[in-house]
């Protein structure tokens, strides 16, 4: 029952939420928001405590596809995704509470309609079911970055959707092509682990292309990053959180959950491939991070880097490091929507998102400065915030890897860290410190609303940095 | 019908008639629902009721109903004579029963012109623009050649097998021998290929479909776009797998061919359309070409995934086009900034063009994923269905381009008139139905 409220509730407070007059819609999108939150906790408390929440019905008897989402023993990373989903919208909306967008019927409900499709992708244990939600929780965000933004937005946008649209419908090509094999028909995670256990090698290899392809596009790792900055860039801002602290992560969760365990000789085979291209995507992302001046594209490019590392962790083949991955996908999406939430109030206050116009924040807002520099040293995964110990553990399993690159990889992946330094202070030292100009002077500090944001993740930051264990312990696997 | 322009004087009357007509109609389906199981075959065996196309005929009434209650006052409105396209229209619907109901070539002959003749004079019936003329004309000749096709197709099957009846003795032993097919059927058979091909508008065959779906009076377009165009696909998969099916080896290949064809063509060129009506036209060539994969694959599943299809299809673009029809210029231009002057009429269109584009909790999502796991389950050249799956991303470039033009562009859609609130709760309802279909796709 509580599986289902995780996707309805979002899903009919859309509804709701287009046919209330505007004044009503913000608080009435912040409590659905907040009532989803703490039907998460209360279903995270019950998996804690060894509880196993499934619902599995009859959906479409003739294909054998039932409507089966839950959260089962082993399902850690599925419980950690679904509560940064509920945990990063109700943030979102409250740094929004003094910077309202236009047309607020439309926006509200699709980002509860795009949080319900995040919430399917995350719980679906059917093939077909979890395709139909990957599908879903597109369209919002699609309109949703068309109609809120930069000037490029409309074009960028369409890239952005043509591009992920074409990687998953070749996915389903594979759904379908792994579903021919299954004796009954069912879509069935269970089955489709059973095909992937006995499937030829040959047969694999390109499957796993197929299905590796989509999941690259939405991550994405280099190259099929190129829709990305573009489309950070001119999504407004609230959606641009959205699009990286959660929807990126549905590439990755679906390598993990789709990928890895149904086409397991594929992925061993093309394991080297695609942990070079995460590698040279760390790379080169970062590099490139360094020579941005908007704001934006710097911050979306930083994102790469880290998804990419990630990528290459999963793929590493070695507990340690899918661990340290599980746990950086979640930290990574609570470092990176604060730290956008950041750079939402700067664009806001400067009326800019290049880096040259700013300058000198910290003296006319300090409390602002502390959670940008907070935020930024867990971008670089300084040793207690939560972003090191994920980092630490990606590293070790990268180095671990059964591969006669194993060295390389790390390496070059290490170089990463030191790049990240580099951009991520250079970011800081460019607003925060430096001459003032005439901008700065009417920068005002935190509002209530916001103050509230950053003490969130701040706090956030720091006990996952001092305390791991409260994640460690959800995808602790015996080894 | 025909009488009804005599005895009526009012286009409000003549139109009522018309629904309760298709009222009726709806009714008489559903009690043939009932008679499935009975001895369904009558008329001296020629007609054969079976449970899927019983369900067919309901169905297919369903959508002509929803036809009519949207578009009604538009049909009226295109000459004087609106109690004669009514009229026509229920011969096209005449022959839509014939074609799904046929056992015997003679009734697919006699069923696909009662269908196209009507459609030939509708086509025409704007007698004042040249465009409608020019369509009737181009539709009339080709439809002319391909019935010629059809008739020597269906003569050389008669010679090989000595019947007509498609379950007689002597197509049993012609087609399901383990032999093979000999020269005469062979060339029977490819030249129905051909003719059939030619009616739902499949490559190479397609090239009357763009001017006479454009010139055509928009009120009559939709109708043989869809509920015309599919009944002729059910006509299409009761001959070639309840007769052809022990044989498709030999002409499998055909229509692997025109799927490539006709997927290609249609996507490709309804990129590059400015207008959207044209965009559509070729968008049902392109549609078509996911159709046929129902009579490629041959099972249960595609039998299922057709009906679907015809459904999903059929409502979708009625939807789009009941707005193109409200809408001043039909060029994408003419659609920008419509969301904001009509919120209703722009989110249907938008949850049909999604529906069209096949994206999921939709009905075309899962009319295209029956369709081509029906392909996938047959086993053979899985490469057109990658292929296949590619050009629906396509596709998804000029839908999604009209939902831009209506959200996202700046701009004043002028409309032709300004429609009431029962067309506007019509589009919704039409809406909804697409969308159940995407949810509970089982229902069918």
């Amino acid at each position: 029952m509580l599986i289902v409220l995780l996707i309805l509730v979002p899903l009919i407070g859309g509804f709701l939420a287009m046919l209330l007059p505007e004044k009503m819609v913000y608080p009435f999108a912040m409590i659905t928001t907040v009532a989803t939150l703490v039907i998460a906790a209360v279903s995270y408390i019950q998996y804690t405590q060894g509880a196993e929440l499934i619902i599995d019905r009859s959906w479409i008897d003739i294909l054998g596809a039932r409507f089966h989402a839950g959260l089962e023993t082993g399902d850690g990373l599925a419980v950690l995704m679904m509560m940064l989903t509920a945990i990063v919208f109700p943030f979102i909306f409250i740094s929004l509470r003094n910077k309202q967008p236009e047309k607020v019927h439309t926006f509200y409900s699709l980002m509860l309609f795009a949080q319900a499709g995040l919430m399917g992708v995350f719980l679906a244990k059917d093939a077909l079911l979890f395709y139909v939600f990957w599908e879903i929780a597109l369209i919002p965000v699609y309109f949703l970055s068309s109609m809120y933004g930069g000037p490029r937005r409309i074009p960028v946008t369409f890239k952005f959707f043509v591009y992920t649209f074409a990687g998953s419908l070749i996915m389903l090509v594979a759904i379908l092509l792994i579903y021919r094999h299954a004796p009954i028909r069912s879509f069935s995670w269970d089955s489709f682990v059973s095909i992937g256990q006995a499937m030829p090698g040959s047969e694999q290899s390109w499957l796993f292309w197929m299905m590796f392809i989509a999941f690259a596009i939405k991550m994405p790792v280099f190259p099929f990053h190129t829709w990305q900055p573009d489309a950070y860039e001119q999504s407004a801002t609230p959606v641009t959180i959205v699009l990286s602290a959660i929807m990126v992560k549905m590439g990755l969760f679906a390598v993990v959950r789709w990928l890895l365990p149904v086409i397991p000789a594929g992925s061993a085979q093309w394991m080297n491939v695609v942990i070079t291209i995460s590698v040279i995507s760390v790379v080169y992302a970062s590099c490139m991070a360094i020579v941005q001046t908007n704001i934006k594209r710097m911050i979306a490019y930083s994102s790469i880097a880290h998804i990419g590392l990630m990528c290459a962790a999963i793929f590493s083949h070695q507990i340690l490091g899918m661990q340290g991955a599980a746990i950086q996908m979640f930290n990574h999406g609570i470092t990176i929507a604060g730290l956008w939430i950041m750079v939402s109030i700067i664009e806001h206050r400067f009326g800019t998102q290049d880096m040259r116009e700013m300058g000198g924040v910290a003296k006319v807002a300090p409390l602002f400065t502390i959670g940008l520099v907070v935020m930024s040293l867990a971008n670089i995964a300084l040793p207690l915030t939560n972003g090191f110990i994920g980092e630490f553990m990606m590293f070790n399993g990268l180095f671990k890897t059964v591969s006669p690159y194993h060295t390389l990889f790390t390496v070059f992946a290490g170089l990463g860290i030191i790049l990240a330094a580099v951009y991520t202070l250079t970011m800081i030292q460019k607003v925060a410190y430096g001459p003032e100009n005439t901008k700065t002077a009417s920068f005002t500090d935190l509002t209530m609303n916001e103050l509230v944001v950053m003490i969130f993740f701040v706090i956030m930051i720091l006990v996952l940095g001092f305390y791991p264990k409260l994640l460690m312990n959800l995808i602790y696997v015996q080894p | 019908m025909m009488f009804a322009g005599i005895v009526l004087k009012k286009t409000a009357q003549i139109q009522g008639v018309a629904i309760l007509g298709i009222l009726a109609l709806l009714g008489t389906t559903m009690v043939d629902l009932k008679l499935v199981g009975a001895d369904t075959k009558t008329f001296y065996s020629m007609i054969e009721l079976n449970a899927v196309t019983a369900w067919f005929n309901v169905l297919i009434t369903f959508c002509a109903l929803a036809y009519f209650t949207l578009f009604s006052k538009n049909i009226a409105a295109v000459g004087k004579n609106d109690a004669d396209y009514f009229a026509l229209l229920f011969f096209v619907m005449c022959g839509v029963y014939l074609l799904s109901t046929y056992s015997n070539m003679l009734i697919l002959f006699l069923g696909i012109e009662i269908l196209s003749i009507p459609q030939y004079i509708l086509a025409g019936s704007d007698k004042e623009n040249i465009k409608s003329n020019e369509a009737s004309l181009k539709y009339f000749l080709m439809g002319a050649f391909s019935t010629g096709i059809l008739l020597m197709g269906i003569t050389l099957i008669y010679g090989a097998t000595g019947s007509f009846d498609i379950f007689s003795d002597g197509f049993i032993a012609q087609f399901q021998s383990s032999a093979g097919l000999n020269t005469m059927s062979f060339a029977g058979v490819l030249l129905l290929i051909i003719a059939i091909g030619f009616k739902v508008s499949a490559a190479p065959m397609h090239f009357w479909t763009p001017d006479v779906y454009d010139g055509t009076p928009t009120a009559f377009t939709p109708f043989m776009a869809t509920i015309a165009k599919v009944s002729v696909f059910v006509a299409f998969i009761r001959l070639f797998h309840l007769s052809f099916g022990n044989v498709s080896n030999d002409w499998q290949t055909a229509i692997a061919a025109m799927i490539v064809l006709t997927l290609l063509i249609g996507n490709l060129t309804a990129v590059y359309q400015q207008s959207v009506k044209r965009m559509m036209a070729y968008s049902s060539i392109a549609q078509a070409g996911f159709m046929l994969f129902a009579i490629f694959s041959l099972n249960n599943l595609a039998w299922k995934g057709l009906i679907l299809y015809s459904v999903a299809y059929t409502l979708a673009s009625l939807g789009v086009f009941a707005v193109l029809i409200k809408m001043k210029d039909y060029t994408y231009e003419g659609f920008n900034g419509l969301a904001k002057k009509e919120p209703v009429m722009a989110a249907t269109a938008t949850i049909c063009l999604l529906s069209l584009a096949g994206i999921p909790l939709t009905g075309g999502f899962f009319a295209k994923y029956y369709v081509l796991s029906a392909a996938v389950e047959q086993g053979k050249w899985i490469g057109i269905v990658i292929f296949a799956v590619l050009m629906a991303a396509i596709s998804a470039y000029y839908y999604f381009r009209l939902i831009r033009s209506m959200y996202f562009a700046e701009g004043e859609a002028t409309l032709s008139y300004k429609p009431s609130s029962i067309e506007k709760a019509l589009l919704l309802v039409n809406a909804l139905l697409v969308i159940l279909l995407g949810v509970l796709p089982g229902i069918l």
